[in-house]
Order: C-alpha cells, then structure tokens, then sequence
C-alpha cells in the first residue's frame, strides 16, 4: 500500500489548503463484490479501486469485510453519489458526518463527488440531477464543498455531469461554472470523459472545444464508461450514461487527447450494471494504461526532436 | 407560485415530475436549438424511477420470484412513486413495502406475501448491521444453576425475528435463490430466526415457543420470565434445544447478570 500517493494536504489548523497533484497515474476500476475472488486472485497490479460511498455506510458485515480485503491490497478512490452538492437546500449533516467517517476509515488516495443534486424537500431521488450554471448556484455548490472539505478534512475532486436538459436560466457556461468552482473552493476536478461526450452530443457542442475550456491542470482523476443511445423529441441521438458498457472509440480518443495535455493521470474504468466477468474490466483498465504509456513515449519523442 | 423564478427554486420545481408522470418539466428546463424536452426530461423521470425499482428488486429477490418480473415491477413502480427513499442509504429503502403489499390489490390472492418480504427486509438489516461477537455457549455454563433465572442477554445488533401466521420461512428459502420449486408440505405458521453467527446471513426456522421465547430475550426479559411465557405459549417447548439454537445462532452478545 502506497499511502505517499495521497491527495492529502492538510494545512496547519487541519483546513485543506486546496487540491495539489497527488497521484500521477494508476488505472482503477469499479469494485463489484462479484469480482472480489476474481480480483484477488488475478487483480490490477499498480492499481486502485473505486467505491460508491453510500454502499458501505452500514455498519459493519460482509461489505466492509470485502472492501477491507481490497484496502489490504489496493489504494481505494471513494465515489460519493448522493451528498447533493448541487442542491440549493443545506447538505444532509448525518450524511456528512458517515462520508466524513468513511474517509477516515479507509484512508482512500481520492475522495470524490458530483456537480448535481439528488435530495430535495426530504425525498431521495436516487438519481444525478442538473442545475442551473448561475452566480447564486455557485456560491451554493462552494459553500457545500467548503462544507465536504472541512469535515473530511482534504479536498474532494468534483466530477463534471452527463446531462440531458440545460436551464434557461443559466448564465455560465458550464466549464466556466467549474473553473470558478475549483479556484474558490481549492478542490480538484475528476474530469468524466464519457460525461463530455454525452453531454456533447445532447446539446449539440463540441466535445474538444468543451475540453479546451476545461481547466485540465486541475484535474485529478479521470473517469472512462460506456453509454447507451436514445432518441430525442426531434428523433436525434440522446447518449445516457448508463456504465454498463466498454468505453466507444471516440471517448478513446477524446481521451488520449485529454491526456497528452495533462500527463498521467489515475484513471477509472466505471462500470455499474450489466456486469461482465472481471477480466473484461481488467482489460479496458490495461487499455487505459496502455493509452497512458504511448501517449508519455510520444511526448518523449516530441520533445527529443524538438531539443 | 412560479417556484422556477426564484433564485434556487430549481430544484423545486424540477423535482415533483421525477416521481409523477401526470407533471411535465419546468419552464426553465431547456434544449439547444429550441429542441423539446419531453424525452430529456424523461431520461430523468425514468432513472429515478427505474433505480428505485431495481432497488426494491435487490432487496426483496424472493417476491419478484414469486410475483414474477412484471407484476413485482408495476407494484414496485406504484410503491417508489407514492413512497420515494428519504435517505440517500438505498439499503435503509423498502421498510413500507411489506405493508403496501398486504394493502395491494393485485397481491390479496398471495397473504403470506408480506411476511416473507418482511424476512427479505430483516435478512437486509442483519446483512448491514455491526459487527460484534457472538456469545459464547460456555458464558451459559460459568453461571451458577441459582442465578440462571435472573440472567438477561445483551441482543447482537445483527438479529430479527419475524413471526408469521404462514409458511413464510418455506416460501422464503424456496424462492430466495434460483433453485427448485416445490410444493409447500404444509400449512403451518412459521416464524423466522434472522442472524449472522459467523460471516453469512442465516435465516432459520423457530421451533414452537421459540419466537415468544427469543422476543422476551431480545427486550430484557430475564431467563425465567422468557421460559415461563414459552411453555405458556407452547406446552412443547424444548428449552435446552431452544437455548443450544440461540447460542448457535448469535442471537446475542454477552450476558447480563441480574439487574
């Protein structure tokens, strides 16, 4: 277990002094208790997993045994899916207190959560919803990640959303809504590539120029997941993030570019429903290392022409 | 009261179609180019829903076995509509739902339905609950034979009892996994023993009086108090068998001498 790959910067008075570039590389993927067998038998050596961190927030029995026995073997990044960041009412304190308790129990490389909400007025919608990009959203969604950091006590990564409706009511783009997210707050960003691509494609932008205004130094993780096609009112492709997929080509692509501009970065093969045999995930996770290391030799050799 | 117009009405006023069809999205809900937003918006109604679904299916494995897929997913749909999760825990979702089966139309044909599902629900809490060691049977054998009525049991975190006027326990183990089904032998009222004696989730039988006996246990009766309403229910009861099922079972965690 390498603990000096940790995201954690603590500053003097226990505040996060804001996100730093921890680990540089690794590839993960979703952990599933169908694979633990497989994975400790055959697992992904130099690399990590990642959780949802509402699914081991009982108190104890067979999931904490199995994500102990992972921990034992692999950093861990912690997913959270349901804190509402996004959401205009005040965080859920009890949920803060068990994500807060969970990180200090694990010890994970990478704790991240979402640009969405999922609560509101006491109902759990179980689902990643949208909201308008706006200067009062953003004072909102910076005062609950203030809020996530102090009690976790280091900076969280917030993932970009898939989405599928925009808000007239927007005034920021919503790289710019990111941007000033990370620049007040001192968070990392966990940058979804799927995500880019299925929000490209429902609302008709350009995936590279959306990644142009992205403040890639600041991202420190990235995601990689299949979707699924349907259709919209004017009978066009509507992509959902539905992770139950192998990654298509062109978020591979999008994906090597996003690469060669930031360096390694440690990143995620999410895959959450129909799921395959374990050396499926294993290899789209060997892929994305393989993407990392050619993209690292091409560089190189960039550079020693250029010298 | 246009909800949409204030600053962070947004969820407010995106919120109620996710769990009602009848509603259609906001005004502020937009797509580029003029596009519509009937079926963006509901990509969302649906994964709220289709999730909360799937949820229900995960905990409750052996009524949708029974109920087949379809008619579990349409009284699921009903129940995560009228009663969405309050807690972002999903593993903490579903308590209603055995009493919205007794109350479902379409299930009165099947009465035992309920408390079976009540067993998958217990069988979910015993899975989450703390971890913590299960008393041992020489605990029983360090008391002297004088003090033993007065003896009361610290419950482990991880037990449930389930008491049903119908072969709930049967039908449970029978539909639970993918294996055979076969005829009921009988009738007869079960009650369910739900623990964790060692890793694994272990749904057992209670042999008559047992159920009376445990539940006394499990609320602080002292020994004696428990042995007495057992026999009262049950002329029958076995109290070493029913003590010997206990401690194999971990019902508890410690002994608590007197008061």
């Amino acid at each position: 277990m390498n603990d000096s790959t940790r995201v954690t910067t603590v500053g003097e008075r226990g505040r996060p002094r804001g996100w730093t570039p921890g680990a540089q590389e690794g590839t993960g993927t979703s952990f599933k208790h169908e694979h633990l067998s497989a994975i400790l038998a055959d697992g992904l050596e130099g690399g990590f997993f990642e959780v949802h961190a509402e699914n081991y927030m009982g108190a104890g029995g067979p999931p904490h045994r199995a994500l102990a026995a992972i921990r034992g073997n692999y950093p861990l990044s912690i997913h959270g899916v349901c804190m509402s960041i996004g959401g205009p009412e005040a965080l859920d304190v009890n949920h803060l207190a068990r994500f807060r308790d969970l990180v200090a129990r694990y010890e994970p490389m990478l704790v991240s959560e979402h640009l969405a909400w999922s609560s509101h007025g006491g109902t759990f919608f179980n689902d990643l919803l949208p909201l308008p990009y706006t200067k009062e959203t953003l004072a909102n969604v910076c005062e609950h990640i203030n809020q996530v950091q102090e009690a976790i006590k280091r900076p969280i990564l917030l993932e970009n959303p898939s989405t599928y409706v925009a808000f007239a009511s927007s005034t920021m783009s919503e790289t710019d809504f990111i941007r000033a997210v990370a620049g007040r707050t001192g968070c990392g960003l966990l940058l979804d590539v799927n995500n880019v691509f299925v929000s490209a494609t429902n609302h008709g932008f350009s995936a590279t120029a959306y990644l142009a205004g992205f403040p890639l130094e600041r991202v420190g993780e990235i995601h990689l997941a299949g979707h699924s096609e349907q259709r919209d009112d004017e009978n066009e492709p509507l992509l959902i993030d539905s992770h139950d997929r192998a990654i298509c080509e062109t978020v591979w692509n999008l994906y090597r570019d996003v690469i060669s501009h930031t360096g390694p970065r440690p990143t995620l093969i999410e895959w959450d429903s129909n799921l395959p045999d374990w050396h499926v995930l294993q290899e789209q996770a060997l892929m994305a290392r393989r993407v990392m290391a050619e993209t690292e030799m091409s560089l190189a050799e960039e550079l020693s022409r250029e010298v | 009261m246009r909800f949409e117009n204030l600053p962070c009405g947004y969820a407010t006023a995106f919120a109620p179609g996710l769990t009602d069809p009848e509603i259609i999205a906001p005004d502020d809900v937009v797509a580029a180019s003029g596009k519509g937003v009937v079926k963006r918006y509901n990509v969302y109604r649906n994964n709220v829903t289709v999730s909360l679904i799937e949820a229900l299916a995960a905990i409750y494995p052996a009524i949708q076995r029974i109920t087949g897929i379809e008619f579990f997913r349409a009284m699921a749909r009903f129940h995560a509509r009228t009663t969405p999760p309050t807690s972002p825990l999903l593993f903490e979702y579903g308590r209603d739902f055995p009493a919205f089966i007794e109350s479902y139309e379409y299930a009165r044909g099947m009465p035992w339905l309920a408390d079976t599902a009540r067993i998958e629900r217990a069988w979910l809490d015993v899975y989450h609950a703390a971890d913590l060691p299960v008393l041992a049977g020489q605990a029983l054998a360090t008391i002297a034979p004088t003090s033993l009525v007065g003896v009361r049991f610290k419950p482990h975190p991880a037990a449930r009892i389930v008491r049903s006027a119908y072969p709930a326990v049967a039908i449970f183990a029978m539909n639970r996994s993918d294996g055979p089904v076969s005829p009921l032998r009988s009738g007869e009222p079960e009650d369910a023993l739900v623990t964790r004696p060692e890793q694994e989730v272990v749904v057992s039988r209670l042999p008559a009086g047992g159920a009376t006996f445990l539940v006394g246990l499990l609320e602080g009766d002292p020994l004696g108090v428990a042995v007495t309403a057992a026999f009262q229910e049950a002329p029958s009861f076995d109290l070493q068998a029913n003590l010997a099922g206990m401690i194999s079972a971990g019902v508890f965690t410690a002994v608590q001498h007197g008061d």
